[in-house]
């Protein structure tokens, strides 16, 4: 087991190292930040300077090796256009995604999840035909269509909701959090829905599959025999043998959530990471493109790492298989 | 002839029994003919700006313009008739979807064949680089790169590429690895055939039902991508708009309820993409063996 842990563990560093190359050379061979940085009337004294200041003047391979040991060190770099260090700016906007992310996430598990239970467990019925119909579509229709009509439904034409921004805050620790005020709650759900509809539509449709399946095998019939109550049988046979693709997705999930935060963000205004990486995209903020990027990738790789920890502790055929 | 006989009508005659995928299939040819044939088919030509007249922008469906005739979707903010705007917008959507969709498709069925029929090292080398990026969202990854190329078409379909060719590569990966296994690919090998005759004539056809299932998948995909990308504003430039582009000029408007300069191109992209989707699911199920009946 521990073989197995050290074996996934140096796997991951190995990705982050390469992913960490691939990042910073992606985002530093293409566009020139210089001429978004210095004013263009800037005398060549001024601008030699900022070069030098900025460590644009050394040689890449320098530069990747000076960014590396810094991100040992949790230094990376100061935003060009805000001047304070990234990871502050980043991680000043990364509850707001986080709540966002996770209660979506966790929203569409949950009642994705039971539907798709419900559609698997009586696949002719007309309610499973109705949500599998209306899974297709939350496959089909790009987000921030949705995001659209959803504002144009509930916020302009009812006038139920806000159309955008987080609402009132209550500061938890230090963190400002929208969801414990009513007002913050408000402006989350509409976002929430746009972030879920792919995610629910995802669930429902692994979630039935498992079932269709699980539901013919000599598992189900011998506990019918044995007598046990439907219930119970979906409850404790049925659910746990389709948890082990679900977690899966449920992790991996998270991960790509959090990416396409970055179109509900823009959306709703929702002033998070994602709503801060397109507006440093389009001012080429090279360091806090890398930092989100790493960030990303970090949370990748830590997520999967998890995932077979638990694997391996779920599935005693993962951990041998790997280990010889 | 007997129209029983060649794989394609035995194929078509089982198309032909589901009624809403064929239904599906027409929405997307009709659409896709519209979009060819946009300069004969609209009542205006959006990209002439001869042809706009600020008098004439932003008004309801319905409106009779100074060109004379009715603009029966209404008109955006530049004063083009939006029905004339999807149809140009539905050619460079498909436009871009399909070239993105068949050079990943290339690159994509080129690296996984080769992963699976050379082995060893370039297996290795490739499969870890298609999975690394596999396990990363394709939509961050068509986001950096735009950025970074600038704006453009090719600079998009670029970034389309990059970040749909690995499903291509896993989906050829997989397949041309079950061939490689069987007797008649060894049986070949073990010919003096050469190697580009092997992989060409006998792994390629034999690994292209997945890929066809994939490539309809990704071609509704790309068209939903790009989309999404002119949305954030990292799309096309802002004189060729794309169904995503007037979805997004549309969208400042939308506040104060001129609702159909965003809400009718977004109609035109959805039922194009949920008709390929249609199609696309239908013909996996038929290539599907474990469907056979």
């Amino acid at each position: 087991m521990l073989g197995f842990i050290i074996q996934r563990f140096l796997q991951a560093i190995g990705v982050m190292a390469v992913m960490s190359l691939i990042v910073f050379c992606g985002v530093y061979a293409i566009g020139n930040p210089i001429d978004i940085v210095i004013p263009p009337e800037a005398t060549q004294d001024l601008r030699d300077e900022v070069i030098r200041r900025l460590g644009l003047d050394r040689p890449l391979y320098e530069q990747y090796f000076i960014f590396l040991v810094n991100l040992l060190k949790g230094d990376l770099g100061r935003s060009f256009v805000y001047n304070i260090p990234v990871l502050e700016l980043i991680g000043g906007r990364l509850p707001a995604t986080l709540e966002l992310v996770l209660i979506s996430v966790v929203s569409a598990s949950v009642i994705g999840v039971s539907l798709g239970i419900y559609a698997g467990y009586r696949p002719e019925s007309w309610t499973a035909k109705t949500i599998m119909a209306a899974s297709v579509l939350g496959f089909s229709v790009p987000s921030f269509w949705v995001g659209l009509i959803l504002i144009l439904t509930f916020a302009v034409n009812l006038g139920w909701l806000p159309a955008g921004g987080r609402g009132a805050t209550i500061d938890i620790w230090g963190v400002a959090w929208s969801f414990p005020t009513l007002d913050g709650l408000s402006h989350i759900i509409l976002p929430a829905i746009n972030l879920a509809l792919f995610k629910l539509a995802m669930m429902i449709r692994l979630a039935r599959a498992g079932t269709r399946e699980i539901m013919l095998t000599d598992t189900i019939k011998f506990a019918r025999a044995a007598g046990l109550s439907e219930i119970t049988i979906l409850r404790q046979h049925l659910l746990k043998l389709i948890s082990i693709p679900i977690i899966t997705v449920f992790g991996l999930e998270l991960g790509s959530t959090l990416a396409f935060a970055v179109v509900t963000e823009t959306i709703f205004s929702w002033p998070g990471v994602g709503k801060l990486i397109i507006d440093s995209i389009a001012v080429l903020d090279r360091p806090v493109m890398v930092a989100y990027l790493i960030l990303v990738a970090f949370l990748f790789v830590t997520i999967n790492f998890v995932i077979d920890l638990i694997f391996a502790l779920i599935d005693p055929r993962v951990r041998r298989g790997a280990a010889s | 002839m007997n129209r029983q006989s060649t794989p394609f009508t035995r194929f078509w005659n089982e198309f032909r029994e589901n009624r809403i995928a064929v239904l599906a299939l027409s929405i997307v040819v009709l659409l896709a003919l519209l979009a060819l044939f946009a300069s004969f088919v609209s009542p205006q030509n959006p990209y002439d700006l001869a042809n706009l007249s600020l008098m004439d922008s932003r008004r309801p469906p319905g409106f009779v313009g100074t060109g004379g005739y009715t603009h029966w979707l209404g008109t955006d903010p530049q004063g083009r008739d939006l029905l004339s705007a999807i149809f140009y917008g539905l050619r460079i959507s498909i436009q871009i979807g399909l070239a993105a969709g068949f050079v990943s498709l290339s690159i994509g069925a080129a690296l996984g064949i080769l992963a699976a029929y050379i082995g060893g090292r370039v297996e290795n080398l490739i499969m870890r680089l298609v999975d690394l990026q596999l396990s990363f969202p394709a939509i961050l990854l068509a986001l950096v790169i735009v950025a970074l190329l600038g704006q453009g078409k090719v600079q998009l379909i670029s970034a389309l590429v990059a970040a749909q060719y690995a499903y291509f590569a896993r989906t050829a990966y997989g397949a041309a690895k079950a061939e490689r296994g069987k007797d008649y690919i060894e049986a070949a090998v073990a010919t003096p055939l050469g190697s580009r005759l092997v992989i060409l004539k006998h792994l390629l056809p034999n690994c292209t039902p997945p890929l066809i299932v994939v490539a309809t998948v990704q071609i509704a995909n790309s068209i939903s991508l790009e989309a999404t990308l002119s949305f954030l504003g990292l799309g096309l430039p802002v004189t060729e708009p794309s169904l995503g582009m007037l979805i997004s000029n549309g969208f400042p408007y939308m506040m104060s309820g001129r609702y159909w300069i965003s809400v009718y191109p977004g109609v035109a992209l959805i039922i194009l993409i949920v008709a390929i989707n249609i199609v696309g699911d239908q013909v996996r199920d038929q290539f599907n063996p474990r469907l056979r009946r």
